[in-house]
């Protein structure tokens, strides 16, 4: 193989090879850029972005929406997890409390965190929650037992369609998770 | 394969020397030929392999009930069938099939960079061995589908950091292979082989190889998130820690998607090598085949959530995947028609190579049909997970790629060895490939609208019938298979005897420089370029 040759071959190869780095970071990359369109079209409300002062709405007493309540915890977590009612029936524009409560079952202090989800995934930006146990990490004392309140309000824009919205909250344990 | 060394009468320089003695030949070699052969002969195990596990599958789910394997290892099964099949048998197969070829067809001496291409080889055996060696680890090997969705798959057992290395390996391997390929198709071609010269089984492997380098870091990538969500307490898709497993899909699709395309774009380079030969007739429309390859390229890249249209897509994104997806059965369809059109009026003979390849038009097409339906996301919503998509995937990979790689193997077996394979069996392996292959997945799309879902090992009993048909099919083409394997061995060892010329088919020098030099080809080939580039397409 003459000189010549080696060094075009080196030289594309050198580009090639850059051109796979780069797409190993155009991966990570997506993950950012997932955040940015979720939040463009609305999807998967995280965390932090839940937060909201009361604001009021006029309310819809002609309509009633069914909001059901589903609670669980992931694999170990170690938390008796339930709620006042299975569902109940409101006024859009209504705002309401329910309560959430959950057990320690460890004689030792524990760090949980509530994912909230809400189905149909395109009435979330219509369901409003000003306080919620999901908005921070949760310190359990030993055999601590605690009662958390709900307050939530659903949109009078919501669309006719929708009858039925389930919440449901996920306890993950994040006790021995350093970043915390 | 046996030493092919052939006096060849082209000037020998000191470079110019025959394989080394002995079986260290085989690790050290860094002859495209020799890399060929053992990519191929690797591909050829590990397709057996895959198969076995496929076997598995369909022995489990010849009746209704748990009869042979427990749920767990089930699923094993089908993921490593998947895995296995994908990144053992029909990608390595095809590098294979580039290794061997492309230098032959562009008239350069070997491939660009053939240390790296020694390297290439032994690190995929290195990573199919590490995956295979899950299988006995503590925890089974990974069971949660070949997609690796989060969260099933953080709770593989020892196995799981071994399966995410295993994929690092592959990549790496598959991604220098690529390399390879552009350095070679970009700097190795003899002078007056332009690029619209170059024959299509170059081109789709020059688009594939830039898909490769696109892809593989990307799913990198997303496996080495599933790492570091495991181990070191990242959240990329872990909910607790404001992560989304749905991310994962998404990531996993915009490799998975061309994927899938890589396994098929050589096979449609193949398919339009093969017909004009035995339809003797230059391929109908080449130009618009190499623009077609390059637009299913383009469009693999944009159309990956429509494996996703469950997952809770805003409408606007269901819309534009599902438009997206559908503009894809355009450049596909332009190259239907022009294999079509290449046949229309050829004086065509039907050797083996050809039957797979006309097998692959109509049963490609099927699968194609399938996948526009699929398209459709409301309609997709039925089909989800269901027999359907197991059915229209293997639709476009088993006769479509599979009986593709036969041909590949029927068509050059002569060129390889300098014999010429068993006509008969080779016939007889082609009917019983093609009628057991409809058995084995035709009753799967019916299966599927039906609505039994994929990844189970046990099912409802009105499925019965149709996947015990299935799986007799599945015996009969796994079975049948093993005559290729006999045909190749005994085609090594002198096949029918007789004398094979340089072309091996009528007039095939027309059609690639391959069928210039002597068969067998020699250790060496085109140390000098050559003279005259074939100019009748291909």
């Amino acid at each position: 193989m003459s000189d010549e040759l080696r060094q075009k071959n080196t030289k594309l190869v050198k580009k090639l090879v850059i051109v796979a780095l780069l797409m190993f970071g155009f991966g990570y990359a997506l993950v950012p850029i997932y955040d940015v369109l979720c939040s463009i079209t609305g999807q998967n409300a995280k965390l932090e972005e839940s937060v909201e002062t009361e604001q009021s709405f006029v309310v819809d007493e002609n309509r009633v929406v069914n909001v059901e309540f589903i609670t669980s915890v992931n694999e170990s977590t170690p938390l008796d997890f339930h709620v006042e009612t299975r569902s109940m029936k409101v006024h859009p524009g209504q705002y309401y409390t329910v309560n959430f409560y959950a057990k320690n079952n460890l004689p030792q202090q524990i760090k949980v965190q509530a994912i909230p989800s809400i189905t149909p995934g395109l009435a979330e930006e219509f369901f409003k929650k000003v306080q919620c146990f999901c908005f921070e990490l949760q310190t359990f004392e030993a055999n601590e037992e605690k009662s958390m309140p709900v307050r939530f309000v659903v949109n009078p824009m919501l669309p006719e369609r929708y009858k039925t919205i389930t919440l449901s909250y996920t306890f993950f344990d994040r006790t021995n998770n350093t970043e915390n | 394969m046996s030493a092919v060394v052939a006096e060849h009468d082209d000037h020998h320089d000191h470079h110019d020397h025959g394989p080394e003695k002995g079986f260290l030949r085989w690790i050290i070699t860094t002859n495209h030929k020799d890399i060929g052969t053992m990519y191929l002969v690797f591909a050829l195990i590990m397709f057996f392999v895959g198969g076995t596990m496929a076997l598995i599958i369909r022995s489990e789910l010849f009746e209704p009930g748990l009869q042979f394997v427990d749920p767990q290892f089930f699923n094993s099964m089908t993921t490593m069938h998947a895995l296995v099949m994908v990144f053992g048998a029909v990608m390595p197969a095809f590098v294979g099939l580039a290794n061997w070829m492309i230098p032959m067809m562009i008239g350069a001496p070997d491939m660009a960079l053939p240390r790296m291409n020694n390297m290439s080889f032994w690190m995929l055996v290195a990573g199919v061995l590490l995956l295979a060696s899950t299988l006995f680890m503590e925890g089974g090997a990974p069971a949660a589908g070949w997609t690796l969705y989060p969260p099933l798959v953080l709770q593989t057992g020892k196995a799981f950091p071994f399966a995410i290395f295993s994929v690092h390996l592959l990549g790496i391997s598959s991604i220098m292979g690529a390399i390879n390929v552009i350095a070679t198709i970009f700097n190795m071609r003899a002078p007056g082989m332009t690029l619209m010269k170059m024959p299509l089984f170059v081109w789709t492997w020059l688009i594939t190889a830039f898909l490769l380098i696109a892809i593989m870091p990307v799913f990198a990538g997303a496996v080495t998130m599933l790492l570091t969500d495991r181990f070191f307490d990242t959240s990329f898709f872990d909910a607790a820690g404001g992560g989304d497993p749905v991310l994962y899909q998404h990531i996993f699709w915009f490799f998975g998607h061309p994927e899938v395309y890589v396994m098929i774009l050589p096979t449609f380079g193949v398919a339009s090598t093969i017909i004009p030969v035995f339809a003797r007739k230059p391929l109908f429309g080449y130009a618009s085949m190499v623009y077609a390859t390059g637009a299913i390229a383009f469009l693999s890249f944009i159309v990956w959530a429509h494996h996703m249209f469950t997952v809770g897509l805003p409408v606007a994104g269901e819309l534009y995947f599902m438009y997206a997806t559908m503009l894809i059965a355009i450049p596909t369809g332009v190259k239907v028609f022009n294999w079509t059109a290449t046949m229309w009026k050829g004086s065509m003979t039907f050797e083996t190579p050809m039957l797979f390849s006309i097998a692959f038009v109509v049963l490609f097409t099927m699968g194609g049909f399938t996948g526009l339906m699929m398209s459709v996301a409301p309609s997709d919503f039925q089909y989800h997970d269901t027999y359907f998509i197991v059915a229209h995937f293997h639709y476009t990979l088993v006769p479509a790629s599979i009986f593709i790689l036969m041909a590949a193997g029927y068509y050059w077996l002569p060129k390889w060895t300098g014999h010429m394979y068993n006509e008969k069996i080779g016939q007889l392996h082609f009917w019983l490939s093609a009628i057991s292959v409809n058995i084995l997945f035709f009753p799967q799309h019916f299966l599927g609208l039906a609505g039994m879902p994929r990844r189970i090992p046990d099912y409802a009993i009105q499925f019965a019938d149709w996947n015990m048909v299935s799986s007799i099919g599945a015996f009969i083409y796994g079975f049948s298979q093993l005559l290729f394997v006999y045909i190749v061995i005994d085609t090594i060892r002198g096949g029918t005897g007789e004398k094979v010329t340089d072309e091996v088919w009528e007039d095939a020098a027309k059609h690639g420089l391959e069928w210039t030099v002597p068969s067998p080809a020699p250790y060496h080939t085109f140390t000098t370029p050559p003279a005259v580039i074939p100019t009748e397409h291909f």
